[in-house]
Order: C-alpha cells, then sequence, then structure tokens
C-alpha cells in the first residue's frame, strides 16, 4: 500500500508568506486544481503532494503549506528542514506583506539551505484594480536578491502552474548539476522503483 | 471489481522497474464531494483498494470541511454516550422513530439527485488519489501549457456543501416537533440535571460526574454557565453576578475597542478581522456580520487583555461552541441558519458577553499554548508522543519508520483541542466531559487525543509511506461521527488516564 507509483525525485517545497496572502490556495489549486473561497486559516503545517513530469523524470513534490501567523514561527522553523524550494508569497494588493518579504527571506536563510531555489510570488492578479504592488518593482527586487518571480492568480488559476513548475525545474537543474544541496539529501530521492514497497504490504491490506 | 479497475488501470506496470508512470496532476475538473458517497468506517478495505476507498472519503473531507456532513449520519441524538439504538424506545413509539428516520432519509437522496452526472464519473481516474500520492488531471495535460489551456471556466466555484444536518442535535428533547420521543433513559438524566439545577445551590460535584456523560441539551447552555465558574453555584448570586461580568464585559469595549485602529493593536485587529470569515466559512450563521462582529470583538478585547500571548490563529475556534450552545438556548430548531438579528439586542448582549467569560476562563488553563514558541502545545505533544509509545509500540515505530513527527499532526490537535478533526456537534459533547473534568482541556485532552489516534491504527499502519501517512493524519474520516464515537473515544480516553495516572514520567506538567 501507499505509494507504489515509481518516481524519480521527491522535492520538498514549503510555502511561506504572511497571512491571508493566499498560500492555502496556491496549494489547493496546483494539487487539486481547486480554489476554496471558504477555506479556513491555515494551523501549524499543512502537507499535500503532487507528480509531475519533467522531461523524462518523474516528480513527486512535497508540499508544506505553513502558517502566516507570527506566533507560530517557533513551530514552523521545523519544517524548513529538508526544503529545496520554497514559494515566498505575498498579495500585489496588500503592500504590507510585500514589506515584509525581507523578513522572511532572512527566516529562510536563517533555517533552510543557502542553496535552495527560492521564487517571490505575487498573488492575487485577479485583483488588478485594487494593486499596490508594481510588477516592476517587485521583479527588481526579486532579481537583485537572486530569486525567480511571478504573479499569480489562485482563484483564476493564473500562472500557479508556472510557477511550481518553474521551481521544480530549478531545483532539478541544481540536482542534476550536482550542486551541493546540504542537508536535502533526504528530500531528494533517487529511485527508479520501489521494490521494497511490495514487501510492505501489511497482511490488513492483503485481499479479503 | 469494474470500479477497481477502471481506477487502476494505469497501474498495470507498476511494478515493471524503471517504468514511469503517466502524468497525474491535479484533478480536473474537481469532484464534487456531494456526489461521491462516503464509505462507511467499517468497509472492509481490499487490496488495492483502501487507499481509493479511504482517499474517497479524504477528498470528500477536504473538499467540504470539517463543519460539513451528510445527512445519513445515523447518530443525532446527543444526550449520552450510548448507542441510541441501545436505548431502546417504548414500543408504543416506535412507528414515531422510523417515521422520523424517514423523514431524514430522503433528504440524503436530494443532493445526489439534483446533480447532473458529473462528467468525471466516467472519466477513469474517478477515484480520486488527491491527498493520497498523487492528484489527477487531464491525461494529456502538458504542463507547461496548461495554464493557457485553462478557461475561465475554471474559475473554481468553491465546492462547500451547505450543512444538511445541524450542528447542534435537530431531535429536539421533547414531543412537540414529531421528533422521536426521548427514550425512557434519555428522559430520566434530564430530570436529574433539572433536579440537580433548581437546587439553591448547586452540587457542583454533582453536576460534574453527570456532566461527564453528556448533558441534555435543553440544560446545556447553564450547565456549561455553571461548570466553567462563571455562575455561582448559589442561586441567590446569579443575577447579580451576570449582570456585573456583563456590564463589565461591554465596559471593555467601550474602553479599548475603539483602540483596534491604534498603531499599537492595529495588527491585531486587522489578524483576527481576517481571520473571522474564515472560521466557520460552511456555516451560515458565521457569515452573518452582525455574529462576525461579536466573534471580533471578543477576540480584540481578549487579546489585548492578554499580551503574553496576544491573539493565535486558533483562539478563534474556541470562541464558537460556547456561542453556539449559548444561542441554542433561544433557538428550537436549525441553530446554523438562524438570523441572530432576530433576537432582542438584550440577548445578543447577554451571549456576546457570556461567551466572552467562558472562554476567558477556558484560556486560563491553557494559555502557555499561545504564548511565545508556544510551550504549552509542544509539551503536549512530547507527551502525547510519550504516551503512545508505551500504549501502541507498533504506531509508534511505524512513526518512527516513516520519519513522521508527532509534530506535523499533532500540533493542530492540541492548538485547536480537536476541533479541526471533529464535527462542531461533536467538539461539543467533548466539551461536555473536558468541562466536567478537573484540568480537561489541558490534561484529559492529552489522553483524548492518545484515544484518537490509537482509533485509527488500523489504516495508519495501512501506510508505507511518509506521504500518505501525513494526508491521513491530516484528514481523517470523522465527519459522519456523533455522540456514539465520542463516548467511545472519551470511554477509552478515561481508561487510558486511569492506566497511566500513576505512570509519571510521561506527563509533566
Amino acid at each position: 500500500m501507499g505509494s507504489d507509483e515509481a518516481y524519480n525525485f521527491v522535492f520538498k517545497v514549503v510555502l511561506i508568506g504572511e497571512s491571508g496572502v493566499g498560500k492555502s490556495n496556491l496549494l489547493s489549486r496546483f494539487t487539486k486544481n481547486e480554489f476554496n473561497h471558504d477555506s479556513r486559516t491555515t494551523i501549524g503545517v499543512e502537507f499535500s503532494t503532487r507528480t509531475v513530469q519533467l522531461n523524462s523524470f518523474t516528480i513527486k513534490a512535497q508540499i508544506w503549506d505553513t502558517a502566516g501567523l507570527e506566533r507560530y514561527r517557533a513551530i514552523t522553523s521545523a519544517y524548513y528542514r529538508g526544503a529545496v524550494g520554497a514559494l515566498l508569497v505575498y498579495d500585489i494588493t496588500k503592500h504590507l506583506t510585500y514589506e515584509s518579504v525581507e523578513r522572511w527571506l532572512k527566516e529562510l536563510y536563517d533555517h533552510a539551505d543557502p542553496h535552495m531555489v527560492v521564487m517571490l510570488v505575487g498573488n492575487k492578479t485577479d485583483l488588478e484594480s485594487e494593486r499596490s504592488v508594481p510588477t516592476e518593482e517587485a521583479k527588481d527586487f526579486a532579481e537583485k536578491k537572486g530569486l525567480l518571480f511571478l504573479e499569480t492568480s489562485a482563484l483564476e488559476s493564473t500562472n500557479v502552474e508556472s510557477a511550481f513548475n518553474t521551481v521544480l525545474e530549478e531545483i532539478h537543474k541544481k540536482v542534476s548539476s550536482k550542486e551541493v544541496i546540504r542537508g536535502s539529501i533526504k528530500a531528494v530521492t533517487l529511485n527508479s522503483s520501489r521494490p521494497e514497497d511490495e514487501e510492505e504490504k501489511k497482511p490488513c491490506c492483503r485481499n479479503i | 471489481m469494474a470500479t477497481d479497475n477502471r481506477i487502476h488501470f494505469w497501474r498495470r506496470n507498476a511494478k515493471v522497474p524503471g517504468s514511469v508512470q503517466p502524468v497525474y496532476g491535479a484533478q480536473h475538473p474537481p469532484l464534487d464531494p456531494r456526489l461521491r458517497r462516503t464509505y462507511p468506517k467499517d468497509t472492509k478495505p481490499k487490496f488495492n483498494n483502501l487507499k481509493s476507498k479511504k482517499a474517497c472519503s479524504f477528498q470528500e473531507f477536504a473538499c467540504s470541511t470539517n463543519d460539513a456532513w451528510d445527512i445519513d449520519d445515523e447518530e443525532d441524538g446527543h444526550f449520552s454516550g450510548t448507542p441510541f439504538s441501545a436505548a431502546l424506545p417504548p414500543s408504543g413509539q416506535e412507528s414515531t422513530s422510523s417515521l422520523h428516520s424517514q423523514k431524514l432519509r430522503p433528504q440524503a437522496e436530494r443532493p445526489d439527485r439534483n446533480e447532473a452526472p458529473h462528467p468525471q464519473q466516467d472519466h477513469p481516474s474517478d477515484c480520486p488519489h488527491v491527498n493520497g500520492t498523487f492528484g489527477k488531471s487531464c491525461s494529456d495535460a502538458d504542463l507547461s501549457s496548461s495554464s493557457a489551456v485553462r478557461s475561465p471556466l475554471q474559475k473554481q466555484q468553491s465546492l462547500p456543501v451547505r450543512p444538511i444536518i445541524p450542528l447542534v442535535a435537530r431531535i429536539s428533547d421533547q414531543n412537540a416537533s414529531g421528533a422521536p420521543p426521548m427514550t425512557v433513559r434519555e428522559k430520566s438524566r434530564l430530570d436529574k440535571f433539572k433536579q440537580l439545577l433548581a437546587s439553591p445551590n448547586t452540587d457542583l460535584e454533582e453536576l460534574r460526574k453527570h456532566s461527564w456523560s453528556g448533558i441534555p441539551r435543553e440544560v446545556r447552555p447553564i450547565t456549561w454557565r455553571l461548570l466553567s465558574g462563571y455562575l455561582p453555584a448559589n442561586k441567590e448570586r446569579r443575577e447579580l453576578v451576570l449582570t456585573r461580568k456583563r456590564e463589565e464585559y461591554f465596559g471593555f469595549i467601550e474602553q479599548y475597542y475603539h483602540s483596534r485602529t491604534d498603531e499599537h493593536y492595529k495588527d491585531t485587529y486587522r489578524q483576527i478581522h481576517i481571520d473571522i470569515p474564515r472560521t466557520n466559512p460552511l456555516i451560515p450563521l458565521f457569515q452573518q456580520p452582525a455574529v462576525q462582529e461579536v466573534f471580533e470583538r471578543i477576540l480584540f478585547i481578549w487579546a489585548i487583555r492578554h499580551p503574553a500571548s496576544g491573539y493565535v490563529q486558533g483562539i478563534n475556534d474556541l470562541v464558537t461552541p460556547f456561542f453556539v450552545v449559548f444561542l441554542s438556548e433561544f433557538v428550537t430548531e436549525d441553530v446554523e441558519n438562524f438570523d441572530v438579528a432576530a433576537l432582542p439586542l438584550e440577548t445578543q448582549r447577554n451571549i456576546e458577553a457570556d461567551s466572552f467569560w467562558c472562554m476567558s476562563k477556558l484560556l486560563d488553563g491553557i494559555q502557555d499554548n499561545y504564548t511565545f514558541a508556544q510551550p504549552g502545545i509542544q509539551n503536549k505533544v512530547k507527551a502525547l508522543e510519550e504516551l503512545v509509545g508505551r500504549i501502541d509500540v507498533d504506531i509508534h515505530n511505524h512513526f518512527k519508520k516513516y520519519e513522521v513527527e508527532y509534530l506535523q499532526f499533532a500540533f493542530r490537535w492540541m492548538n485547536n483541542l480537536l476541533m479541526r478533526e471533529l464535527p462542531l456537534r461533536c467538539t461539543i459533547r467533548l466539551w461536555d466531559t473536558y468541562q466536567a473534568e478537573a484540568e480537561g482541556f489541558s490534561h484529559f485532552h492529552l489522553y483524548v487525543c492518545a484515544a484518537f489516534l490509537i482509533e485509527w491504527r488500523k489504516e495508519i499502519l495501512c501506510m508505507v509511506d511518509f506521504q500518505s501517512l501525513l494526508m491521513l493524519l491530516q484528514n481523517l474520516p470523522t465527519i459522519h461521527w456523533g455522540n456514539e464515537e465520542v463516548g467511545l473515544l472519551l470511554a477509552e480516553a478515561y481508561r487510558l488516564k486511569y492506566m497511566f495516572a500513576d505512570a509519571p514520567s510521561h506527563y509533566k506538567r
């Protein structure tokens, strides 16, 4: 039972950013193609996966969605461990959420691998009329900091696939070029088959 | 089975080493949970099928939220932990019972019938493995162009399933509405409560003892107020104390609420403000502006009066049970659709003030859950781990083997007191016992969490990788739970507490 599909890599990616910017809906849009107007606040950490095809490789993206609230940082810092990618999300209509990006970056680099792939994501482009963060400004900032950059709308499903896939591709490039990703060996699994999974089938799962 | 073949056709060459599976992205169009029946818990898992059956309930659970459930939840009474069926009604009244359950059943069909056949139904990837190890997508989706291909059609309607049965049991304990009459046992329990409550000086010890097994709906509002220590046991003092406390609360509002725009407090207010609409999003009651404002006031005042923690996400959930229970005093049926503005203003204010004070008392006992670094929660999760290590070595080792950390799923159990894992009606029942116990919300809760975890041991042991374990643990299928399940859970928790009460090392205060 469990995952007995063959995949080549598992990449752990975290979603971070201020409360209310849309992290959970970016996650659900990417992993379930859903946008939920009625989503609840994320408590602690929530987890979802999606398997994608990159060139000829099968990549399992293991995506962690964290609560944005400051109070939780003491807990969530544990979740950076082993992450090879991050989407740092802000809300294009709330300039405050963009201003916090520096702080989030600092936290990210305090806890996570310096080689990790980071994308700055400006979410909620469906609310263009309420925009308060100019695209160019954010783009320049991202360039300066060596971050990838995209603007998305989880609601309209704009650029969500792009954002995640770009991050996954970049991670894959780094892994393939054998650039050292310290501490993330576990998150990156080279597997062409998982024979050990077949032996694990417990009696409870056998055909009854 | 045909279904299985359709679901698993793509897996036929799964065992070939080096084979790469077809691309599965997110399912599109997304599955409508209303078309998906949740499988009963006792469905025997079949080989290769367990995941799909369980995944169906995860999917349903994930698409709806904790607050939504199907009408054919058999358990609807909530007077005690004993199964309704065990309490046999006198024979002359059976016809009413069956009438009632017949009344319920047609409604269960309604959502399915009204739904046009979903195009997804014939798709082989019908049963989702979303929240399992992979999702599904248009089978020939080219990832790079898929966002362009997806049209505005996808402007996703959210998929809330409006609750079909109420939060609090619809079956009233009176005969009036044609609901089944109370069983003899329930009637005698209610009488006992009424007797205790009639006394000029309520025997709180006795009240706790009886409350442990569940409080009859009719007397829950007053019992909760008494058990929390808000309402004095002495009847004569009650009027005075209530008036004083309510005035005090509204005094705070007058004094402090305006400062929510101040530099010092505006972040707190902003956070509360964006969290309230996300608190009980599927329940109409909580979308009413009047109700949302009540929550905002309660939480803001509490936060500024408790600067050691301030407002932390999760605390918003804790207002809900008090509010609903105190409101239910004035609502005979259908609390979740009730228009609060229809109540006299004074009643609304009293409900608000009482909710504030009772929630305050609850939080007093668990404040270190929410102070910086949340030490209370960290300790409790650690204690849970130690306890589980003793009572279920298989589970414990299973987690170790797949590197599942307790913090990854149990954080939410502690932060939100299992409210995110259970339907609201179950939380309310749970809190009957928590308020009857000494330190129920902090101490007994630990044993309830342990019992809750072990409840799923079969499902847990069947998951043999990290992903599926975590997905399971974050989406446990309790959507159909009622008093019976909660009662059993509490009994098990009690048993554990009894066994380990004198084993100090597993629990450090």
